[in-house]
């Protein structure tokens, strides 16, 4: 993937994508703050789910060995990866065990995190995605483009065309004079993913929360799709990263209050599916989880960015974002756009290594609308800042690159305002490191305020401070 | 404090502060060991060239009551961003004189509004504006309405609503030139809310979103003129 620059300038020239956003975006952000309102108590709630996840995250081994003697307790096999090769290698093992070359999955980010589908394909494993919008997406060889609404980009005349060309490849064929009513594009994505559901031996999930104290998995969703996957095959793999643990239900009750106002702006989600381990005669006869670090541990070592694990991948913080709703998710080269994409990218690969993932922590104007809903109050424009830090000085010491050697020079100008004011009569310092950064990438399209006569500096000494 | 960006390119800005603080009552001095907050390094990720401007800035400003800047951008750097700063340099005699200076610094309708205690400041302005609460005005100092009900209160003034008045204008500090196609895409939507309201004049409290939207609207010829809060309650036209 390109830097965030470039891939926003080919975003932002896709006029459809913008309206598509644009409009979406706004919706979901009236529904969330219509329903925010309706809590007396909301900030009460997100402290509550800030400080749980904190002293999660404080004791975080204490309660994944908790999690896994529950689940392991309950019949489950649990498994530990250290990164999305190992956690890949876990579910192809499980399905290959099994002879199947397909499995069906509920939408999960960390399967996408670590390119489970791809890594299944390779192995000759066809996975096909059973939530709605995670349907048209794979149906339209796409990526996906939000955390909630992974098809956000799409209006519903493209995701026609994706149904009548994609669905016979996949499985059973789109209803023929096929329009673009969404309860007949619902209808038609039943149809297809009902012979799946009942076809399939394997299913894999992902888990909103563990519950440590009983080995519970949570899932919440509003299809129905996640249900189905984690009742009817007869092996479920859920593959976990090891943030998602909560101590005990009452833990998990602020999350459920939480989520669904943040994300989809509904006082309640249609179906919240809770499962442990194995009954005998009743959904899954084995089942696995896949406790997933894959750069967890290194965001965990990070004193200021560790907050980024209390993420519930609500994504309300995509939808109020200015440079998301222009740019999309693609821009941001990874499955977790927006905001918390431009610091959980860095915090989990690590920064200074990869361009793309060090423009990541610059893709945003640091307004803090993201900060105001997050519902757990996760400080992303401060981890933005530090992370720029961060980028900053892991490329200290080689060829320095215009902007430091602009921001060097303004510095050093600013540190003496004898200096300064030598700069301003020579030439105009607030612009001059707007130059050097690049001057075109502002007269592009902007105007720069004509040049003032004289300096505030020069005002206040020549009129001894506008007294003469 | 008068900001860099006011300094150098928006002069008038620093001077209607003088006037009204004058006005007002206050003792007004300009200490001219002072430079800029530090914040276009601080937000890019040059925190150890801040260092030495942080230094200057709270140097310049030992010894004074008050610290009043018109900018919500340098308030809520001086306030929340000059104290990882001040850590990063080990040295706990700046840190202490960062945590001395930080709670002096106000953004302009703070200090007129909590600190003087004044909404009618005796100004006038009859003309047609339309008002953009920049977001570290909003979000990180949190000014709530306070400019508005300094507004509310100048003679004449035909005060209309901005539509999605509390989404960013896209300046962004350096993300302006780091990512200037997505920031003119914000400033763009921006200029066109400005312009749907008819305002004869855009004011805000930041020079530098002042800069980026007045730029827009310049280079649209849209015939808007953009104007600091300051120059606003400043004038006394036609008294």
């Amino acid at each position: 993937m390109p830097p965030f620059p470039e891939a926003a300038r080919i975003a932002l020239a896709n006029t459809q994508l913008r309206t598509n956003l644009a409009h979406a975006t706004a919706t979901i952000r009236d529904k969330r703050a219509r329903v925010v309102a309706e809590v007396d108590d909301w900030e009460e709630l997100r402290t509550a789910g800030a400080a749980t996840k904190d002293r999660v995250l404080l004791d975080l081994d204490t309660h994944l060995v908790r999690l896994e003697e529950s689940l392991i307790r309950a019949g489950a096999t649990v498994h530990w990866a250290r990164d999305a090769e190992e956690a890949c290698r876990i579910v192809a093992d499980v399905a290959k065990a099994h002879h199947v070359d397909e499995v069906v999955k509920v939408k999960s980010m960390a399967t996408q995190e670590i390119g489970l589908n791809e890594a299944l394909a390779q192995e000759g494993i066809s996975a096909w995605e059973t939530d709605l919008a995670e349907l048209i997406v794979q149906l339209g060889d796409d990526l996906p483009s939000h955390i909630l609404v992974p098809a956000i980009h799409r209006n519903r005349a493209e995701i026609r065309e994706i149904f009548l060309a994609g669905m016979a490849r996949a499985g059973r064929p789109a209803p023929e004079g096929l329009d673009d009513e969404p309860a007949h594009l619902a209808e038609a994505a039943r149809l297809h993913l009902r012979e799946k559901f009942l076809r399939a031996e394997v299913a894999v999930s992902g888990a909103n929360f563990a519950v440590a104290e009983t080995g519970t998995l949570v899932v919440v969703e509003s299809e129905g799709n996640g249900r189905m996957c984690l009742t009817l095959p007869q092996v479920l793999v859920s593959v976990v990263g090891i943030e998602k643990v909560v101590p005990t239900w009452a833990d998990l009750d602020v999350f459920l209050q939480l989520l669904p106002r943040s994300s989809t702006g509904e006082r309640m989600n249609p179906f919240t599916s809770t499962w442990t381990g194995v009954t005998p005669g009743d959904g899954p006869q084995e089942v696995h989880v896949v406790l997933l670090d894959n750069g967890r541990t290194r965001a965990l070592a990070d004193e200021v960015g560790r907050q980024a694990l209390r993420c519930i991948r609500c994504s309300a913080c995509l939808n109020v974002c200015p440079v998301y709703e222009r740019t999309g998710g693609h821009a941001y080269g990874s499955v977790y756009p927006g905001p918390i994409g431009a610091i959980l990218n860095p915090l989990l690969r690590g920064v200074g290594v990869d361009d793309q993932v060090d423009s990541l922590p610059y893709a945003s104007s640091l307004c803090g609308a993201c900060y105001d809903v997050c519902p757990v109050k996760i400080d992303i424009p401060s981890v933005l800042v530090d992370l720029r830090a961060q980028v900053v000085d892991a490329h200290r010491g080689g060829v320095p690159r215009p902007e430091a050697v602009a921001m060097k020079a303004a510095a050093a100008t600013f540190r003496r305002p004898g200096l300064l004011r030598a700069a301003e009569r020579l030439t105009r310092p607030g612009l001059a490191v707007v130059r050097r950064v690049g001057a075109s990438a502002w007269t592009g399209a902007r105007d720069l305020p004509p040049a003032p006569k004289e300096s505030f500096r020069a005002w206040w000494k020549r009129t001894d401070g506008g007294r003469s | 404090m008068v900001t860099c960006i006011n300094d150098a390119l928006v002069p008038q800005t620093g001077r209607a502060v003088v006037t009204l603080l004058r006005r007002l009552g206050v003792d007004v001095d300009f200490p001219e060991g002072q430079t800029c907050c530090g914040q276009p390094m601080v937000n890019t990720g040059y925190l150890d060239e801040a260092v030495p401007v942080v230094r200057t800035f709270v140097r310049a400003f030992e010894g004074y009551d008050a610290v009043v800047t018109p900018s919500g951008s340098c308030a809520g750097c001086a306030r929340h961003q000059h104290a990882i700063v001040a850590r990063r340099s080990d040295d706990p005699a700046f840190v202490a004189a960062v945590e001395e200076t930080a709670p002096k610094v106000f953004e302009l309708s703070e200090f007129l509004v909590d600190v003087l205690g004044v909404e009618d400041v005796g100004a006038s302005f009859p003309h047609r504006v339309t008002y953009h609460p920049t977001c570290h005005s909003l979000r990180m100092l949190g000014v709530g309405d306070r400019p508005l009900r300094l507004l509310r209160a100048v003679r004449g003034i035909d005060l209309v609503e901005l539509p999605g008045a509390e989404q960013c204008c896209g300046f962004g500090g350096t993300f302006a030139v780091k990512n200037a196609d997505t920031s003119v895409a914000m400033g763009a939507d921006k200029a066109r809310h400005v312009r749907s309201t008819g305002a004869e004049v855009l004011v805000a409290g930041d020079s530098s979103c002042l800069m980026h939207v007045g730029g827009l609207l310049s280079r649209e010829r849209a015939g808007v003129r953009v104007m600091h809060l300051a120059e606003v309650l400043a004038a006394q036209e036609g008294t």
